[in-house]
């Protein structure tokens, strides 16, 4: 199978002879789970509530006989030993689940990008929607966020961080099944979500949509992803626990508490996918806030910053500039972030002193957010040239740029009288896109076209020049997403406030939206660009792995003492 | 509406407000961890790490 052999290679065992083969303990166990799955979701599908439900469930048959299937047919396959932790000497790294997650990362950025661009056009010529409920634009829009935010992203997060505590702590991933239980599981997860937005199942919490049984699967793989990389850490061989580690950790750790504090719901049936969530009013729109501002602290920052602290310096062959401020960075993001979600919240039924606190923490972010924008940036002294030479770099060194100016505008529109004229209007669209496209996005296209030839082994890219079309595709596209955005915004927030002489609003509502069009033709355009320079990469990767020379492993003898 | 003072009242107030001072002394001994003059060489070290692999 063409497709299996990219990702897996047979791993050299220890050679013992002696060994006899047998299951391991989480082999059989995790079989026998699979199998009780599978048996209660063939039970669910039929006695199913609704028709999303018992699709969902079919799903869920069908990948846990996969998945039986798969772990016996591996034990068949494999040597009888487990893989080795070290060959002659070196740690032997888990490259497996890490080639899934960015062949998966960059299948979702795909896919992600491009249902942006047909929601952008929808705006732009409403037509678009042709009166389907499965394409309609409130559909779509969840089917967006969370293919760029959690499979896009969250694919980039998973296989950066299973590579970087390997190569960080000199020691190979903890688990045998445990970190393809991760990997595969969570982008199940990502497919019963998306499936799920499109049939109109939604418990209708931004960035938090799934319903209740996604929501209880994403727990199960996420502390199964926290204990790999925790484990990991524990039987490191450097004494020294990196700072993308701490990043890493912290972002792990923060996503599952807030996803418990955002999702505690009651099913209407067991068998049904419609549930209601225990908080009500403005408890709710406080707990969702603070579950989605720190989604934006801990997935969207804090995750990528730990690809910045460790792919800059690596790429750039240069220390990081100030690894005490790296320190400081970390703490004082982790101490200020947890506050700022009332921000979403001004001129709400949210307590005033609330706003006013959420508020004040979003406005000292800053310091935090451009400590560590310099210090990504300043890692780069002494290797300033090659900037002009590596658009690898380029691509990393610009995603902090990108970091440094929407963590400052982030704070600025945080302060009540500036949300007063920002909030609910395109502004909020421009600074959020400035975020993602341009920090997140380009943060983890350049941590891909790093990881894909380190993880196959390859000798470098297919191609540099692509990378650099790449490169100015996408910005260019940024920039039209962004200007266009900032443009409509104020214009759309000065039209909502503008009145009379007499007292009355001076535009009715159509004529605001009326106003936006060209702006709505301008962001499809700048997404249409970024689309294209995301299929240019891909191209890349695929020829990389197919084409690319094999790096030559240098024999143990010339390695340099340490 | 003036808050009374009972024994409740206090003890809650206590409780929530002992976290500012608390977290304010943590940060404070983070940042002395970090800029403490022996650590610096360890620091320097660590700051290598990405690039010192096998």
């Amino acid at each position: 199978m063409v497709f299996g052999s990219v990702f897996f290679q047979r791993e050299s065992a220890m050679p013992q002879l002696s060994i006899s083969k047998s299951m391991t303990s989480g082999e059989s166990g995790l079989a026998a789970l699979f199998a009780v799955t599978a048996f209660l979701c063939v039970i669910a599908a039929a006695k199913a509530l609704d028709a999303p439900f018992a699709f969902h469930a079919s799903l869920g048959a069908l990948a846990s006989i996969a998945a039986v299937f798969f772990i016996i047919n591996n034990y068949y396959d494999r040597p009888a030993a487990l893989p080795a932790q070290e060959i002659n000497g070196r740690p032997n790294y888990n490259m497996g689940p890490i080639k899934f997650s960015s062949f998966m990362a960059m299948f979702w950025g795909i896919a992600g990008f491009l249902v942006g661009l047909i929601i952008a056009s929808q705006l732009a010529w409403p037509v678009l929607n042709f009166d389907l409920p499965w394409i309609q634009f409130g559909r779509l829009r969840p089917l967006h966020t969370s293919a760029v935010i959690f499979a896009f992203g969250g694919n980039v997060l998973l296989a950066t961080s299973f590579y970087v505590v390997q190569k960080s702590c000199h020691v190979r991933l903890a688990g045998y099944l445990a970190p393809w239980f991760v990997v595969v599981g969570y982008n199940f997860f990502i497919l019963i979500a998306g499936t799920g937005y499109l049939l109109g199942v939604t418990q209708s919490k931004e960035y938090a949509e799934p319903e209740w049984y996604a929501d209880l699967w994403l727990t199960i793989v996420w502390v199964t992803y926290l204990l790999v990389f925790l484990v990991t850490i524990i039987k490191r061989k450097e004494p020294h626990i990196f700072v993308a580690n701490w990043f890493y950790l912290a972002f792990i750790v923060t996503i599952a508490v807030l996803h418990l504090g955002n999702n505690p719901a009651l099913p209407v049936s067991f068998l049904g996918s419609k549930s209601y969530i225990a908080w009500g009013g403005i408890q709710d729109a406080m707990f969702q806030w603070w579950y989605g501002h720190n989604a934006v602290g801990f997935f969207l920052t804090a995750g990528f910053l730990a690809i910045m602290y460790y792919f800059i310096p690596k790429r750039a062959e240069r220390p990081i500039y100030s690894y005490r401020l790296s320190i400081i960075h970390f703490w004082a993001l982790i101490f200020l972030y947890i506050w700022a979600g009332p921000h979403h919240l001004h001129y709400t039924a949210l307590p005033d002193w609330t706003q006013t606190l959420g508020m004040t923490f979003s406005i000292m972010l800053w310091m935090p957010s451009w400590g560590g924008m310099i210090n990504g940036l300043m890692t780069l002294s002494g290797a300033w040239d090659k900037l002009r030479t590596d658009p690898v770099l380029r691509m990393l060194v610009v995603s902090v740029a990108f970091y440094g100016m929407s963590t400052f505008e982030g704070p600025m529109m945080s302060i009540k009288v500036v949300n007063s004229l920002s909030h609910y209007t395109d502004w909020t669209i421009g600074h959020v896109h400035s975020g993602a496209l341009g920090w997140v996005g380009f943060v983890s296209f350049g941590a891909l076209y790093c990881l894909v030839p380190w993880a196959w082994n390859r000798k470098g890219l297919y191609s540099l020049k692509l990378v650099n079309w790449h490169f100015w595709i996408a910005t260019l596209g940024i920039v039209l997403y962004i200007s266009a955005m900032w443009v409509s915004g104020i214009l759309q927030g000065l039209m909502w406030r503008a009145y009379t002489s007499l007292g009355f609003l001076e535009y009715s509502f159509i004529e605001t939206v009326e106003a936006m069009h060209p702006f709505y033709v301008i962001r499809a355009a700048g997404g249409a660009l970024f689309l294209i320079g995301a299929l240019i990469m891909a191209y890349n990767l695929w020829m990389t792995v197919r084409v690319g020379e094999q790096e030559v492993q240098m024999p143990v003898a010339l390695q340099p003492a340490e | 509406m003036k808050a009374i003072l009972t024994l409740d009242n206090l003890a809650s107030s206590l409780v929530t407000t002992i976290w500012t001072p608390v977290f304010v002394a943590i940060f404070l001994a983070i940042i002395t961890y970090a800029f403490w003059p022996r650590n610096k060489a360890a620091f320097d070290e660590a700051a290598r790490l990405p690039l010192r692999e096998e």
